[in-house]
């Protein structure tokens, strides 16, 4: 009994010499592959396979030309519109706000408080967050009604705009702008002080600094954060529905629609070709991203 | 020592004969049950109540507890016949209750019976089993599939509600007055109307008000979008908790889901426009794989009796069978008194004219209130 569980670990810890025992090691990482396996890569098949068939069984391609209809199209801009939007915004506020915490005393009080709270707040999604939103800045909101009974009215002429995409991009920029100091604050880190005073005893100007050394050591990691951040609110769906929830404005919304639709609209093979489409998109996102963070740790860490 | 163990092996496989026994006895009249046509097919009401309190459970979806007063329906029911019912997903839609009969097929979390939008009974008859209640002559002939495949169950007024404390004058006397300034984001709808049933009927009322026809709804979707023009529509759907906290004071409903708001805001009224009326039933049906058959039957029995129909009442829905309990005297006075007033020719929308509503509306709403 000891010795085989000695032997088994003494396995676990060399793999790689020793032919004769089975290697261990990968017993450690079942569960992960697992789980991945289960939760990832099967539905992605299943969605995969429904987007080519019909609602006979037959392969056919229709569900990915039944995308070409103007409300689908419409809704697939406002995402990428959305998307974009709130993860440039929120790319550069959570830039400016990494840069000041940064430039603090790294065991300062401001930077614990403003690091954990972006830990708690970069969470902060779904229903919660749309609820917060509309508690706060709704029709019925308590800083509504307080900035309206000063004679501020910040929907002015009535137009509710919380309700419709540009408030859907402040809402999503709440979360975004935490998610960048948490991304982004590991790079901003790497960036030595010594290369700033060199960059002065050889004459440079803070604007040298910028140009020729921090920003091109940043500009991968910075566009590379933006990406994730664009993925993030690409993907986002309670937020919106529990927000927007007529006319299915964001794709993940148009999906739910056509799963659930008592009214004649049901299509799973069309939802399921939509998922694909956007599986595809978030995809290429995150390669983008793998290939500027490779680039990034090439300088900084 | 042994001894002991000895007298737990007994015990367990007394245990065990008694359970074998149990399945063996359920199993003959399950076998029954699920191709019971009606109670006497099964021996009479008896004898289905037997079988199903043998069965002891009941699976039903999508029934929210203040829809129709499904809740104390749920509690009658397991009081009376001592048989626990497992509510599933109670704000589902019509669609979400026939997948998860087709998802969760085989298994004993099936819904055993649904109550679905028409239009969702017609697409879907070929996985419901036939069944006729005891009082399945009461129910009108236009209301059910010949066989007892669906058979509707009641239906109501589609109405206006509104909290008179917040709307202008604090009366709605037209649907024209929702466009004026006082209604300044204050009007919702129940749902998506290319999603939600209640909700697509709430879009068909608004054309026949605004001299459209069941045969056009376009003129309901050229409303909202009106509405959208004057910043009048709240895109948010209304439920219970957006009229509580004001945000959707008008809000286009089913009459008897509008009136369960009166409870947190007494200010509510429910107004059915007179030129447009539009009466609107679900049906009940049975799985025809139902996990527990007899059960399945008791529960339409039960809810088709004249106690069941009176606690839908209860709930200010129309029961199916009001007509024939008006009749016999057994309807609850009060519960009818409490309805809305209805003053207009109620007109109802056919299956072929939900379906071109449905599809127009598909097509056309995204723009609309874009």
């Amino acid at each position: 009994m000891t010795a085989a569980g000695i032997s088994a670990v003494s396995a676990a810890a060399r793999p790689v010499r020793g032919g004769r025992r089975l290697p261990l090691s990968w017993l450690g990482v079942v569960p992960f592959f697992a789980y991945v396996g289960l939760f990832l890569l099967l539905p992605t098949v299943i969605i995969a396979a429904g987007s080519f068939t019909t609602k006979d069984g037959g392969l056919s391609l229709s569900n990915f030309s039944g995308i070409n209809q103007p409300y689908l199209v419409k809704s697939l801009a406002n995402s990428l519109v959305v998307s974009a939007v709130s993860a440039v915004v929120g790319a550069l506020a959570g830039a400016l706000l990494a840069y000041a915490v940064v430039t603090g005393n790294p065991r300062g009080i401001l930077r614990r408080s403003v690091t954990s709270a972006s830990g708690v707040l970069a969470q902060f999604g779904g229903v919660t967050l749309a609820f917060a939103f509309i508690a706060t800045l709704g029709t019925t909101g308590v800083v509504y009604i307080f900035l309206k009974d000063r004679g501020i009215d910040i929907f002015p002429n009535g137009v509710v705009w919380l309700t419709e995409l540009s408030g859907l991009v402040l809402v999503y920029t709440y979360f975004q702008i935490p998610l960048m100091l948490i991304v982004f604050l590991p790079a901003l880190d790497g960036i030595r002080p010594q290369w700033r005073e060199a960059t002065e005893s050889l004459g440079g100007s803070t604007w040298h600094y910028w140009r020729y050394v921090a920003g091109p050591l940043l500009a991968p990691s910075f566009l590379g954060c933006t990406l994730l951040l664009f993925a993030n609110a690409f993907s986002a769906y309670a937020t919106a529905q529990a927000l927007i929830s007529q006319g299915s404005v964001v794709v993940p919304l148009a999906i739910s629609n056509l799963l659930t639709s008592e009214t004649g609209r049901a299509q799973p093979g069309l939802a399921k070709a939509l998922a694909l489409m956007m599986i595809v998109i978030v995809m290429v996102v995150m390669v983008l991203y793998a290939v500027l963070q490779r680039r990034t740790s090439r300088w900084l860490r | 020592m042994s001894w002991r163990y000895r007298i737990r092996g007994l015990a367990v496989g007394v245990a065990a004969l008694l359970v074998v026994a149990a399945c063996g006895s359920s199993n003959t009249s399950t076998v029954g049950a699920a191709s019971a046509k009606s109670a006497a097919d099964m021996g009479g009401m008896s004898a289905l109540v037997t079988a199903a309190k043998a069965e002891g459970k009941l699976n039903v979806i999508a029934l929210p507890p203040d829809w129709c007063n499904y809740g104390p329906a749920i509690s009658a029911f397991t009081a009376k016949y001592g048989i626990n019912v497992t509510s599933d997903n109670p704000n589902g839609s019509s669609q979400q209750e026939v997948d998860a009969i087709n998802q969760l097929a085989g298994t004993s979390r099936a819904p055993d019976v649904v109550d679905v939008g028409l239009k969702v009974a017609l697409a879907n008859t070929s996985v419901f089993a036939p069944y006729k209640v005891v009082t399945w002559g009461d129910i009108p002939d236009s209301l059910k599939e010949s066989t007892g495949l669906w058979f509707s169950d009641y239906g109501g007024f589609m109405a206006i509600g509104y909290d008179s404390s917040k709307v202008p004058g604090g009366t709605i006397s037209s649907v024209q007055d929702l466009l004026g300034s006082g209604f300044k984001s204050k009007v919702a709808l129940s749902g998506d109307p290319t999603q939600s049933n209640q909700a697509l009927n709430g879009v068909l009322m608004a054309g026949v008000a605004n001299g459209g026809s069941l045969d056009d709804v376009s003129k309901g979707v050229d409303f909202f979008h009106s509405l959208k023009q004057a910043g009048n529509f709240v895109p948010t759907i209304g439920t219970a908790a957006t009229v509580k906290n004001g945000q959707t004071p008008v809000l286009f409903q089913w009459d008897y889901n509008s009136l369960t708001h009166v409870k947190d805001v007494p200010t509510w009224k429910v107004w059915v426009p007179a030129n447009a009326s539009l009466f609107g039933s679900y049906a009940q049906a049975i799985n025809k794989a139902a996990p527990h058959p007899a059960a399945a039957r008791l529960w339409e029995e039960f809810l088709y009796s004249d106690a069941g129909q009176n606690i839908y009442l209860s709930g200010a829905c129309r029961p199916v069978r009001q007509t024939a309990m008006k009749t016999s005297g057994k309807i609850d006075a009060a519960g009818l008194a409490a309805l809305p007033a209805v003053t207009g020719t109620p007109l109802y929308p056919s299956f072929a004219q939900q379906t071109a509503a449905g599809a127009y509306v598909s097509a056309h709403w995204s723009a609309a209130i874009a």
